[in-house]
């Protein structure tokens, strides 16, 4: 098939430094990946062309790139499943890390981050027995399979819509690394990691867009590793953050009244007498009462609102 | 065309132009909402109480899955967060038949009992695949030509795409491009379409909320955009109530309204403005109305 890869290109070396779009016509087989029409781009037609790449097989997690605006890795991304009519497909370098050169990012601050959760085992109390192992059942190990699937390929930061707007949340790969940590029976600085986590950067300030989730090529399921994160950090006690205080409330507020109580929400969440809160709120607030946009003051519950109650009783602990 | 009607709580919250302009477009269109079925649901959880405890989101969910089956009616929403919320315990429920049976069991004493047949389906989709654009077409009075929107779908309702039968059903993709052509406005493509509104950190870390707000806004009014329709109001509110303080941050003025799609449906059904409650917009719909030839 004839293909036309749109590739974003940036070369720091050059006179004046800008990214630009270069079209590339090449002709490929039907199974053939994005992968393989950048390498034969490199190889046949421009060698100037620089992209990370290595086992071809999703594995090695080295070619997670931007492909029609959604990061994915080049190596298992069909050109077939992703060409238009015309036979186009843009290409572009991983967002939210800083571009070296064409398709190669800069992985420092991925790294860093993940460093930062501490990913290694830490296990207390006395050293197993020479030629003895730390063991974990067979169960314990299945809840975080999928999590340990994880190819470090930054796909998931790349399309991160809380680190398009601040560089300083910890992101999607590390709080998933953090969490097969914390959910390893053998590691047991639970507490600890999870005060870090709970910290400002950490847990609390993913928006729960899913993107994560939607372009994750190996379904660790970031976003869900996250929300299980801050379920473990309230069981834990750490119930102080507006994170926490807002699910609680939010929780109280369907289980009194059956639905959401959206003007004792933000109230509760920062408690009355938070003063620099409430003035935050105060401009929002006189304005949508000047246009009549705010919820009713006295909040409804829906009919039945027992039979909510009750299930609030009796699933509360399960999970 | 009847469906048990799931209003949600923000259209009878903070946001009663969203259900105003729900009822005055349905009517129009011969779209009967039964209220009845659904009055003593609960809310979804929104995926907030889900970060509690997911399995007490899903009993809920299915409390109400269970109702809209009782009803024989297919299940309507307005809200792109409850319908990405019902569709991922629904997805759940549906792949474990253990599971189901076991929730079924916290639901009982109530009488109520979830089969695993209901498909909750937002008025987006609805119009798209079972109204149809041909049909909505022919109810269109007032044709916005020239009118450019800019689309806004909502995390929930584009991810994840497999509980959302993106497979089965790859209209839903793009269905709020084409339900503003087909009322005969311009669509303003832009990236941040399909990206967060920030709505859900707003009382986190409302910094990066209200930044996220000001790319949205910012990006569409650059492109042209002369309105942002959602079919989420959990977006409506932070992307029109937080509008001024994103402005303030980016240093720029936005003033771009955001309408909900019952709204743009109703301007181009020939329903008042004053009807869908566009005057009680936090940014101003005036400009626009007058743009359009109407009247706030």
């Amino acid at each position: 098939m004839e293909v036309t890869l749109n590739v974003r290109r940036f070369d720091p070396d050059s006179e004046t430094p800008a990214p630009y779009t270069q079209e590339y016509q090449i002709e490929l087989g039907d199974s053939a990946t994005v992968l393989d029409g950048l390498i034969k781009v490199r190889e046949e037609v421009d060698g100037t062309l620089a992209l990370r790449c290595s086992c071809r097989s999703a594995i090695c997690g080295s070619c997670a790139m931007r492909i029609n605006g959604r990061a994915g890795l080049a190596c298992n991304t069909m050109v077939s499943d992703v060409a238009d009519a015309d036979g186009n497909v843009a290409v572009e370098p991983a967002g939210n890390m800083s571009v070296v050169k064409d398709l190669v990012v800069d992985l420092d601050t991925f790294w860093d981050k993940v460093r930062d959760v501490k990913p290694w085992l830490q296990p207390q109390g006395p050293d197993p027995e020479p030629d003895k192992e730390y063991i974990a059942s067979n169960e314990s190990m299945l809840e975080i399979a999928d999590v340990m699937a994880c190819i470090m390929c930054g796909a998931c930061v790349s399309d991160c819509t809380v680190l398009e707007v601040d560089s300083n949340f910890l992101g999607p790969a590390a709080l998933a690394k953090a969490y097969r940590f914390v959910a390893d029976p053998r590691d047991e600085v639970d507490a600890a990691r999870l005060g870090e986590l709970n910290e400002y950067g950490g847990i609390w300030d993913c928006t729960r867009c899913m993107q994560c989730v939607e372009v994750c090529p190996k379904d660790v399921d970031p976003m869900g590793r996250i929300m299980a994160l801050r379920d473990r950090a309230m069981e834990a006690g750490y119930t102080g953050t507006y994170g926490a205080r807002h699910a609680t409330v939010f929780a109280e507020s369907i289980r009194h009244s059956g639905r959401l109580d959206e003007l004792r929400l933000p109230l509760k969440t920062f408690g009355l007498f938070n003063i620099k809160e409430m003035l935050k709120l105060l401009p929002v607030g006189v304005r949508a009462q000047l246009r009549g946009k705010r919820p009713p003051i006295f909040h409804r519950s829906i009919p039945g609102v027992q039979n909510v109650r009750r299930i609030f009783d009796r699933v509360g602990d399960k999970r | 065309m009847r469906f048990a009607f799931y209003p949600g709580c923000v259209s009878r919250g903070a946001c009663p132009e969203l259900y105003a302009a729900t009822v005055e477009v349905c009517a129009r269109l011969g779209i009967e909402l039964d209220y009845k079925p659904l009055e003593g649901a609960s809310c979804t959880g929104s995926g907030v109480l889900q970060e509690k405890n997911q399995r007490l989101g899903d009993t809920l969910n299915a409390r109400t899955f269970a109702m809209a089956e009782r009803s024989g009616f297919p299940l309507l929403t307005i809200c792109s967060t409850c319908q990405g919320v019902m569709a991922q315990a629904n997805a759940r429920l549906k792949a474990d038949p253990e599971y189901l049976d076991a929730i079924n069991e916290d639901l009982a004493e109530e009488g109520l009992r979830y089969t695993g047949r209901a498909d909750p389906k937002h008025l987006l989709w609805v119009l798209v695949e079972d109204y149809g654009l041909g049909r909505l077409k022919s109810m269109v009075k007032r044709p916005l030509t020239g009118f450019r929107v800019a689309p806004f779908y909502g995390c929930y309702i584009v991810r994840p795409s497999a509980a959302l039968g993106f497979d089965d059903s790859p209209g839903r993709k793009d269905s709020l491009e084409r339900v503003i052509e087909t009322v005969g406005a311009e669509v303003v493509d832009f990236p941040g379409k399909t990206l967060c509104c920030g709505f859900p950190i707003l009382t986190i870390n409302q910094t990066n909320s209200v930044k996220m707000v000001a790319n949205h806004t910012g990006d569409a009014k650059d492109l042209g955009a002369a309105a942002m329709v959602t079919p989420c109001p959990l977006c409506h509110l932070n992307l029109d109530g937080y509008q001024p303080q994103a402005a303030a941050a980016a240093r720029k003025p936005i003033d771009l309204p955001i309408l909900h799609l019952p709204q743009m449906l109703g301007l181009a059904l020939g329903i008042e403005p004053e009807a869908m409650r566009l005057n009680r917009h936090i940014v101003s719909t005036k400009t626009m109305l007058s743009e359009l030839a109407l009247t706030p």
